[in-house]
């Protein structure tokens, strides 16, 4: 891939004993859907971890849209153009879904320093406005003055991805935005995706099958913190030692 | 918790406050009751001091038990201006400001890399070593601590008079929890909650989260530093005592009777301890044990603190 966005080299961390990561090269072209799929502990968070900053490599190195983002602190990549959204619910349960988003909106580096010190927030109504318009994208403008707490899971789920959106990155990690989701939400989420892949870069983690063969372009496969395949769906379906290691009865 | 917002209620509440502190030590003066203005004074110093540390704490989510050692620092810089021959507040209580500031500049640099049990220890540990440092600093009075000759002047006029005191008091009292209701609501005070909320997630979001932390924490340091200069006014008197650790403790008290993240937190809980202070001595040498039980019965019925009972809205 010669336009790749986020190139990972040589990526490994052992945890005591335990190589959580071998040696991992990963890359995800700019414009794609890539997705991460891998058994329960193949070490899928882990990675994500190590691409969004929150843990640090013993060795390799990431590279972002050019740029070595080895040791760049989370927020420092997130300022980078690269966004996350949280396997767990990751929001402010107490403030509506619009004060949610606006503290994205916020948190951009186009939209001023924070430290301000006198005027309230709620006077600011270009931050509320355009927190309005990422929940739309998403499908909750009708649940903007919703507090965060009293949305369902999958409201919840798509609310997280309007945060990680509304801080305009180049590439979208999302860490399985389809997990503890009904299939109505499923279906819903997929769509969203969808229509997202349109204006960003994704690397999508993610166990449910049918949304992936769907939604990805590519597809890497961890399996005990190593790199085992990656390429398109069907060529990932045909490999014999994802067969063997993962997919097995799925396919 | 949730989000500081004030109540309907709050600004005709607080101008009833103010309008009501402003008529106090005339009105204490024709009933005959002068000592009270300087008991009101120390309460009004300690609920700066603890309003201070409440930014800190209720606000950035900060346990820190070293904040006496910025109030120390703010009552030995007034003390020290003094005896180099500065007796003018207007120059005396910035540079208290400053050097607390700067010393929680430093602390807060080391300190705040660190979480949890680990950011108590470290702030203790700092504050004890300015303890240490007065105490065996023989230039400005080592155990005994470093007199005022007088009360300082402010921009000309005397403080002496405890009137005086009580409205440099009153006045820095009142810009201080004026700054920190703005600053709740404006972008510096939300992002710093929400930190408090959920750290990572502002690092996800972008967040320098670190600077946030900084910037609030040697703000509640200036601003106790302050509170100290008054003190040190007030007393005449600037003391290792007001950099022990039990006034760290003490100070942690009046913001949890009050109300940790309550605007109002620190003042309600500096009135309520120094008020059972002032009545319970009266009546035992064991008021402490009165205070313990009260403390119990608020950390158990009202565990939002005293403000949150009279309803402070959240959200």
């Amino acid at each position: 891939m010669a336009d790749a966005l986020l190139e990972v080299r040589g990526l490994s961390r052992r945890f005591a004993a335990v190589d959580a990561l071998k040696e991992v090269d990963f890359s995800v072209a700019a414009g794609e859907v890539h997705a991460l799929i891998g058994p329960n502990g193949a070490g899928k968070t882990t990675f994500i971890h190590h691409v969004s900053g929150a843990l640090q490599p013993d060795s390799g190195s990431v590279r972002f849209a050019g740029r070595d983002i080895t040791r760049l602190s989370m927020h420092e990549r997130v300022r980078a153009g690269m966004a996350r959204s949280y396997q767990i619910t990751n929001v402010f349960l107490g403030l509506s879904a619009r004060d949610n988003v606006a503290l994205a909106v916020q948190g951009r580096a186009d939209a001023g320093t924070s430290f301000r010190f006198w005027r309230p927030v709620a006077a600011e109504a270009a931050l509320f406005a355009e927190a309005v318009d990422w929940l739309t994208q998403v499908g909750l403008a009708g649940k903007a003055e919703a507090v965060a707490g009293s949305l369902s899971h999958g409201e919840q789920r798509a609310l997280e991805v309007a945060m990680a959106l509304a801080t305009k990155p180049q590439l979208l990690l999302l860490d399985e935005p389809m997990a503890g989701t009904g299939p109505e939400e499923s279906a819903r989420m997929v769509e969203l995706i969808e229509h997202l892949a349109r204006h960003v870069t994704i690397l999508l983690v993610e166990h449910d099958m049918d949304a992936v063969f769907r939604l990805a372009d590519r597809i890497s496969v961890l399996v005990n913190g190593q790199m085992i395949c990656t390429g398109t769906p069907d060529e990932v379906k045909a490999d014999a030692g994802v067969r063997r290691a993962y997919l097995g009865d799925h396919l | 918790m949730a989000f500081y917002r004030p109540a309907r209620w709050q600004r005709p509440a607080t101008l009833a406050g103010l309008v009501a502190l402003v008529a106090l030590p005339a009105a204490l003066t024709a009933l005959g009751q002068e000592f009270y203005i300087g008991f009101a004074t120390r309460v009004l110093i300690f609920a700066l001091a603890a309003s201070s540390l409440n930014l800190v704490l209720g606000f950035g989510g900060m346990v820190s038990l070293g904040h006496a050692a910025f109030f120390g620092i703010g009552a030995y810089t007034a003390a020290i201006c003094q005896q180099a021959g500065i007796n003018e507040a207007l120059f005396a209580f910035p540079a208290a400001m400053a050097a607390a500031g700067l010393f929680a500049l430093l602390v807060g640099s080391v300190s705040l890399r660190t979480r949890g049990v680990y950011f108590i220890m470290i702030t203790l540990a700092f504050a004890q070593m300015v303890f240490y440092l007065f105490v065996s600093a023989r230039a400005w009075g080592g155990d005994d601590g470093l007199p005022l000759a007088g009360r300082m002047t402010l921009a000309g006029f005397s403080l002496a008079g405890d009137s005086a005191l009580f409205f440099a008091s009153l006045a820095a009292l009142t810009a201080a929890l004026l700054a920190f209701g703005r600053l709740a609501q404006a972008r510096f005070g939300r992002t710093l909650q929400a930190i408090r909320e959920n750290e990572t997630r502002m690092e996800a979001l972008g967040y320098p989260v670190f600077r946030y932390r900084l910037v609030a924490f040697a703000l509640g340091g200036a601003v106790a530093g302050l509170a100290g200069a008054l003190l040190a006014n007030l007393t005449g008197l600037a003391s290792p005592n007001l950099l022990q650790w039990t006034q760290s403790g003490t100070l942690l008290v009046m913001v949890i009777i009050g109300g940790v993240g309550a605007l109002y937190g620190g003042v309600v809980g500096a009135a309520v301890l120094l008020g059972l202070e002032e009545v319970l001595v009266g009546f035992t040498e064991h008021w402490h044990i009165v205070l313990g039980l009260l403390l119990l019965g608020i950390v158990l019925f009202a565990p939002r603190g005293v403000a949150a009972l009279f309803g402070e809205r959240r959200g």
